[in-house]
Order: C-alpha cells, then sequence, then structure tokens
C-alpha cells in the first residue's frame, strides 16, 4: 500500500510539470498582455517597454516557464492585474469554492445514491420510472438554464432566497447554486447506482445473505450498497476536480466569487499569473482527488490489493 | 510597477494546496450573509465590477477604478455632472497670457481625510511621479503637454531617463505653482479635471503599498474597507469641506461577475443601483424599472477604422470608397433593432455630451454619415470598387459582444451593394491580440475602434486619434490641413476660437473618411425605489455624492 502511494505521488510529477508547462503555453498564445491594459489607446511604448521588462516578457517563452516555475516553488505565484498577489487570490477563492462543492458534493451523494437505491430495489414500479424521467430531464437540461429559472423564480419572483450569494459565501445562500450545480452529476450518480444495485440484487452473495437469514436492512446497507458503490465512488471522486472547475457557470450566476470567477476575471484582464496558478492548484487537487479514489477502492471491495 | 516581486511569499505549493483542502471546515465561520434587504442607513449598494489595475490616479483607465477615483479624490478641476463643463474644485484660478505658460493658485482649506494639506506639492510630487518612466504608470502619457516630459519619460524604447522632476513644473507657494507646456494648448486647464492629474498624499510616498491596499484621497467619501476583488465599502468624509459633500451615509460598491446577476438581484431587491443594464435585459427594462431607468449619452463613440498604412486603402480615389461605405451603413435601423436605442446614430467625431458650446455639432459629416444604398454604390464604383472586390471587418470575440453589430453593418453594406459576399465580419479570438495587431501595423481591412473621451473636450476627440503621429492614431491618418489646423486651435486666445477651428480640421475628417462613425453610446443604469437624484455623468459614472437614500 506504502509504496503503491509513493509510486503514484512519483507519477504525479511528470504529469504537472507537462500540464502546466501546456497551460502556460496556451495562456501566453493569448496575447500580449501590455495590449489589453491600455484598453483601446495605444500604449505608450516607453511605458510598454517598461512593463514588458518587469514581466520578463521579453524573455523567451520556455525562460519565462522557468522563472515561472522558480518562483512557484518558492510560493510566489506572480501578480493579478490589479497588483493582488496570487497567493491572496487563491487563499480567499478556494475556501469560497470549497464550500459550494462540499454543498454540491453532499447533495450529489446524498440525494443521488438514495434515489437511485430505492429505484434500484423496486425495479419497473412507479418510483423507479419516475426516477429514470427525472433523471433525463435533468441530464438534458444545461445547467446554466436551471440557474437562471431557479433564481428568478425562487429569488426575484417568490423572493424565497437572496438571488446571489453573499460576501463570504455562507452555506444558507449556497444551496440552490448547490444544487444546480450537483444537478447533472445527480443524475448521473442516481442513474449509475440504480443500475448497479439492479445487477447486484440477482449476485449469489446476495441470495446467500438472505438464504441464511440476515434481516433485510444488513443485506441491504452491507452487502448490496457496499459492492454496488464501486462505480459510484469512482465517478464522485472524479467529479471533485469537475465540480471545482466546473463551477464557472454557476458561479458567473450566483455571482460567487471562487475559483471560477478568478480564472474568468484572469482571462478577462488578460493576466496570465492568474490563470495559470489557479489551473494549476486544480491540477493538483484533480491528481489527489484520483489517488484518494483509486484507494478507496481497496477499502470497499476486499478484493482489490495494492502492492 | 507590477511584477516587481520584492515580496516574496514563504507559502509553498504545497502548503497553498493543503490550505485551500483544510479551509473548507474552518471557512464555516463569517457566514454572516450581508445581503440583508432595507436601505441600510443612507447606504447606496451599488453594483461594480473588479477593477483591472491597482487603484492610483494615473494608473487607472477604466471605467471601474474610476468610479472610486470619483469619490474619494476632488482634483484642480471638476467637470460638471450635467454640462460636462470644466469648473474649478481646488484650483482658483488658472491663467494664462499666452496659452503655454499657466499660473495655478489653489484655495486654501482643503486637506486629505488623513489630515495631510491639500498644497502646491501634492500636484507637483505626484505629476512627477506619474510621469516617470520606472513608475510604468499606464496614463503617463496625459503629462507629455508638460515641459520637460521627454527627458523624465523618454519615448523611444530602452532609453534611460535623464530627469526625475517635470522641469516645466514650478512651486511658487503653498497655494501657487506654475505649469509650463512644451508647445500652445489653450484648453490645457480644462483637461485638469480628469483623474490622472489628482494631487497624492505624502502617505502616497512614504508607504505605496500600504495606501494600496486603502487609498487615501481628498474627496466627499473615504475608503472605510476594501476587500479585493469582493467589495469596497466608503463612507461620507465628514471633514469634507469642498461645494460637493455626499448626500448619503456612503456607498458600498459589490462586485458583480455578471451584469445579469446585478440586475436580478435589483430586481429582488438586495442593491439599490446597477450601472451597466445587460443587452439582454434591454427589451425588459423599462416595463421593469419605468422612469427608474436612465438612458443618456455618454462620452463614447464607435467607429470603423481604416488602416491608411495598407496598399489596399492608401490610393487617392480610396477615400470615396469610404465615404460610400459610411453610407452603406444604415445607422438608425442597427441602433434601433440592436441596441434598442442605448446609442445615438452619429453624424460627427465627437459627442453631444461635450454640448454645442463644447464643440459638438450634429450634422457636421453631412450627407457622408446618412443612409443612401444607391448613393453609397454609385461613390464605391467610383473609387474603383471595394479593395478586392470584398473587404471584413476585424473585432475582438471576447468581450462586448460585437459580433451581432458587425454583422449587421455587413449585412447593411452588403444589401446596398447588392453582393452578399462584399463585407463580412473577421473575428479576433482576444480583445488584447486585436489591440496588438492594430498597434502593431498589421491590418489590411477596417476595424471597429472605440473611444472614451478622458475629459469633454473636442481636442480629445480629434487630435489623439487622427493627429499626425498621435498615440492613438490606429489608422496612421496624415493630414498637413488637419495638422496645421489643430496646432492654430491649441494656440488659439480664447476656448471657442479653439472649439471652432477644432471643428474647420474635423470638417477634414469628411472629405478623408480615415474612420467612419457609427454610433454614440449611451449609459445606462438602474435604481432601485430607495433611491432618489440618481444622475449619470458624462463619462456614464453615476454621481454618487448626489444620491439621496430614503
Amino acid at each position: 500500500m506504502g509504496r503503491y502511494v509513493i509510486r503514484r505521488l512519483l507519477q504525479m510529477v511528470p504529469v504537472f510539470i507537462g500540464t502546466t508547462l501546456l497551460i502556460f503555453v496556451m495562456v501566453y498564445g493569448l496575447g500580449d498582455p501590455v495590449a489589453a491594459m491600455f484598453g483601446d489607446r495605444t500604449p505608450d511604448p516607453a511605458t510598454a517597454a517598461q512593463i514588458r521588462h518587469d514581466l520578463h516578457l521579453n524573455d523567451p517563452l520556455w525562460q519565462q516557464y522557468l522563472i515561472y516555475m522558480q518562483h512557484i516553488f518558492k510560493g510566489d505565484f506572480g501578480k493579478a492585474s490589479n497588483g493582488q498577489p496570487v497567493t491572496e487570490l487563491l487563499g480567499t477563492a478556494f475556501p469560497v469554492t470549497l464550500r459550494l462543492t462540499i454543498m454540491a458534493f453532499v447533495i450529489e451523494a446524498v440525494v443521488g445514491i438514495a434515489l437511485g437505491l430505492f429505484a434500484g430495489l423496486r425495479r419497473g414500479r412507479f418510483f423507479d420510472t419516475g426516477v429514470l424521467a427525472m433523471t433525463l430531464l435533468v441530464v438534458s437540461i444545461p445547467t446554466f438554464v436551471t440557474g437562471f429559472v431557479l433564481q428568478y423564480l425562487l429569488g426575484v419572483k417568490w423572493g424565497v432566497v437572496h438571488p446571489s450569494v453573499g460576501e463570504g459565501a455562507p452555506f444558507k445562500d449556497l444551496f440552490i447554486p448547490g444544487l444546480v450545480l450537483a444537478g447533472v452529476s445527480l443524475a448521473y450518480v442516481a442513474r449509475l447506482t440504480r443500475t448497479s444495485v439492479a445487477e447486484n440484487s440477482r449476485a449469489d452473495y446476495l441470495r446467500t445473505a438472505v438464504a441464511k437469514g440476515l434481516p433485510r436492512r444488513r443485506v441491504i446497507t452491507n452487502h448490496m450498497l457496499r459492492n454496488s458503490l464501486i462505480p459510484v465512488v469512482t465517478f464522485l471522486g472524479t467529479d471533485i476536480g469537475n465540480l471545482m472547475a466546473g463551477a464557472l457557470v454557476t458561479e458567473r450566476i450566483f455571482n460567487i466569487h471562487g475559483v471560477g470567477y478568478q480564472i474568468y476575471q484572469g482571462i478577462v484582464h488578460n493576466n496570465p499569473p492568474t490563470v495559470v496558478g489557479f489551473v494549476t492548484v486544480l491540477v493538483i487537487i484533480f491528481l489527489g482527488a484520483n489517488l484518494l479514489v483509486d484507494l478507496l477502492y481497496a477499502v470497499l471491495d476486499p478484493r482489490i490489493r495494492y502492492a | 510597477m507590477r511584477g516587481a516581486t520584492r515580496v516574496k511569499w514563504a507559502v509553498g505549493v504545497t502548503v497553498v494546496a493543503l490550505t485551500a483542502a483544510a479551509c473548507g471546515s474552518s471557512g464555516d465561520s463569517g457566514g454572516s450573509g450581508s445581503s440583508t434587504g432595507g436601505s441600510g442607513g443612507g447606504i447606496v449598494r451599488a453594483s461594480w465590477g473588479d477593477p483591472q489595475n491597482p487603484l492610483e490616479p494615473a494608473n487607472t483607465n477604466e471605467v471601474q477604478g474610476g468610479k472610486v477615483l470619483d469619490m474619494v479624490f476632488r482634483g484642480l478641476k471638476i467637470y460638471n455632472p450635467k454640462t460636462a463643463k470644466a469648473e474649478n474644485m481646488i484650483a482658483q484660478s488658472i491663467t494664462s497670457t499666452d496659452s503655454q505658460n499657466f499660473d495655478i493658485k489653489l484655495k486654501t482649506g482643503w486637506t486629505f481625510s488623513n489630515g495631510e494639506p491639500v498644497n502646491a506639492d501634492s500636484f507637483i510630487n505626484a505629476w512627477n511621479f506619474d510621469t516617470q518612466l520606472k513608475n510604468a504608470q499606464l496614463n503617463a502619457s496625459f503629462f507629455s503637454y508638460i515641459d520637460g516630459y521627454d527627458k523624465v519619460h523618454p519615448d523611444a524604447q530602452g532609453a534611460k531617463a535623464s530627469a526625475t522632476t517635470l522641469s516645466g513644473l514650478t512651486k511658487v507657494s503653498d497655494t501657487e505653482f506654475k505649469v509650463r507646456l512644451n508647445q500652445k494648448f489653450a484648453l490645457f486647464p480644462d483637461t485638469l479635471g480628469y483623474a490622472a492629474f489628482d494631487p497624492l498624499p505624502q502617505a502616497f510616498f512614504t508607504n505605496r503599498q500600504a495606501w494600496l491596499a486603502k487609498p487615501i484621497g481628498n474627496g466627499p467619501y473615504e475608503i472605510s474597507s476594501y476587500t479585493k476583488g469582493s467589495k469596497m465599502e466608503l463612507k461620507k468624509w465628514d471633514g469634507y469641506k469642498g461645494p460637493d459633500p455626499a448626500q448619503n451615509g456612503g456607498v458600498e460598491l459589490r462586485v458583480y461577475t455578471d451584469n445579469n446577476t446585478a440586475y436580478t438581484d435589483l430586481q429582488a431587491g438586495n442593491i439599490d443601483l446597477v450601472d451597466d443594464i445587460p443587452v439582454t435585459q434591454l427589451r425588459n427594462v423599462k416595463s421593469d424599472l419605468g422612469s427608474r431607468y436612465i438612458n443618456e449619452p455618454a462620452g463614447i463613440i464607435q467607429t470603423i477604422s481604416f488602416p491608411l498604412y495598407s496598399p489596399r486603402w492608401s490610393s487617392a480615389n480610396s477615400a470615396k470608397v469610404r465615404q460610400g461605405l459610411s453610407m452603406a451603413i444604415n445607422r438608425q435601423q442597427i441602433t434601433d433593432q440592436i441596441f434598442q436605442q442605448t446609442r445615438t446614430p452619429a453624424t460627427d467625431w465627437t459627442s453631444p455630451v461635450l454640448g454645442d458650446a463644447g464643440g459638438y455639432k450634429a450634422g457636421l459629416c453631412g450627407q457622408e454619415c446618412t443612409f443612401n444604398a444607391s448613393k453609397a454604390k454609385q461613390l464605391i464604383a467610383e473609387g474603383g470598387g471595394l479593395p478586392g472586390g470584398r473587404i471584413t471587418i476585424s473585432y475582438n470575440a471576447d468581450t462586448g459582444s460585437h459580433k451581432e453589430w458587425i454583422d449587421a453593418v455587413c449585412n447593411s453594406i452588403n444589401n446596398a451593394l447588392g453582393n452578399n459576399k462584399a463585407c463580412v465580419g473577421a473575428p479576433v479570438g482576444t480583445f488584447a491580440d486585436f489591440r496588438n495587431r492594430i498597434t502593431s501595423k498589421q491590418m489590411n481591412d477596417p476595424f471597429r475602434a472605440g473611444w472614451q473621451m478622458d475629459y469633454p473636450l473636442i481636442q480629445d476627440f480629434l487630435q489623439p486619434q487622427y493627429y499626425t503621429g498621435a498615440s492613438s492614431n490606429d489608422s496612421h491618418y496624415s493630414n498637413a490641413n488637419f495638422d496645421k489646423l489643430v496646432n492654430q486651435a491649441n494656440a488659439a486666445g480664447s476656448a471657442s476660437d479653439s472649439v471652432s477651428t477644432f471643428q474647420k480640421a474635423e470638417k477634414q475628417l469628411v472629405t478623408d473618411m480615415p474612420a467612419i462613425p457609427l454610433w454614440y453610446q449611451n449609459g445606462s443604469a438602474g435604481y432601485s425605489t430607495n433611491l432618489s437624484n440618481v444622475a449619470l455623468n458624462p463619462f456614464s459614472v453615476p454621481v454618487y455624492n448626489e444620491i439621496k437614500v430614503k
């Protein structure tokens, strides 16, 4: 187990370098950040040259990348266009997005698995058909539509909730955005659980469990659900990264100042350090979440062993 | 100043990642939502966008940072929100006998909110700092008229500054200083209302980082808290002695990622003032807000500019083609249907906010800017037809939703010429790339251009854009007669002489048509029933200090 983890961690190093290099090259390919700074006005050459010099924009790209990585390992992610250090932005944005992610994740996992379990147990009945129809509906509607509709109906029309998220992103404001963000994944989780439960309900070990007279609750929670959750856990694990990175649309609709917002600002203001910095941290989160999922397999399925 | 990474952050990559992960549990505190209903004790809750640059007077060139500077600073002059006329603020008088040497006397009693007096040094030190090359201030070029600018801020790339102070500035006493310009410029005093010319307190020079975290100014408001990227709270400064103190208790600026959300929040009563109505809501805004919707001209003009350096557009006959293209555009239809009347068809190269006395002249362009399909076709044919038989109009595709109207303009041209391949839009991925191609003279066909005035003067609409070699002359237009008239206008003895000579110069643009005027952009805003006395100034920024809260 320990050796497996170390091997995985070592594998992360080239992945990390590769992704950051790719992102770096892509973002710097967007165009000259100095040109955007002056708006519709032509930059005066001396000021522009001074800014380019300060930002190392005159060096070749590979050298800029080396300088950037050097700074990163010293903990300096550069500065956003308004002069704020990117580390500070990371510090304020990630907690906010993480709260949103937790909200979405809890909704997705709890509701999704519960719906899937009951639908799987009552296959072909009314509840099952209802869940299938509902999830189909949710999957087919894009996030920004559900977002705007819920925001308008609940926030403006009926005035039940705040249409936008207040400062510091309190959990009570995050319920609706969390629901919107979780929507599509929730549908997948429900369907995945349902199929898995339905399949396992005919498995030999389950018949054995029933035959030896275990109470129904134990059969379902210990034998059926635990085995059925393996594919679901894979999905949920990779979804953590997706939720954090993919909150861009939801964050914009509900005015949440998280990761998506900062990346968007970085792109609009043409500020490479912001974009690269945030995506770099997201890469780390993706890698970590994937490792965690792989390790969870072993916990859920005793047949899986890591050497 | 950016990237001068003196501060090294002793936080490793892993630590940041771990902190981010750990904050989920600890971040639960501070969950007291600030978006409570009600008016909150005379505070105006207004929408805001994250300022693009650090909040320094000479480093702010866009409207979001400009809003804050407007509230926390007062300069020598101020532009009357209604008439756009430059009026004395801190200046007691600005006099000159030769339009080149100016004597500026200051009123006494002005102070910064930290108690420092506003005196001649506050201006001289600020202007010197703003100009110095090593500070890389985006608005440094505004000081280029002052004598000695080329020593402090040499324009050639790689050149080193040979002085740190502008030789054209001389202190006479604490309340008086003299400015010597390097050329005659009659309207110079009227430019001094621009934020780049604001004074700076000593606190700025002693600790710039601390000042930037919470700017200190001399205006009717002081900043009580500033959470970058999220919100700024300004409260009325009780010590303000100026003639225009705040009529409300303060302003809370909230950053919105998306103006749609701000609009939704306005409808739900979570915010009082939204100063940018989203395009998608323009159809509903009148029924939603009624008289609480403002739609007024702002000092912004949109044009289609031509790369006159390209062989496609440099021939003598090509001016006729450009005039023809101008006449092929049905401005009225496009402003009505695409912009829902938030743009006004342009008939000159300035803006209605200048007023007649300021140099705006409706219809100056004449028939050359009036839609006439048959005349357009004829003129283009006389000019030898479109170069290569077709043209493209470039625009940036990332922000500003330009595609819609560019397509409409092309459509209008195609209809007039009876050829649906004559004109197509040419999107460029990002604004930075778009501007880069323009400034490096890589364009072969017309491109969209927008000009937001820095100060409400006809000079600011004409000279920077069309004078030979001027800073924003993206067309690289050069006409001896135009230049001569501009020089005359700058040297004129009185403001009204100056304005009328500028208008003569503007007439030359009709003949040469280096850029087709399209429309004047309006500023728009909506506000809640909590507020009254809301207005936009000529820069389409709400006049915050006059807003009354119920």
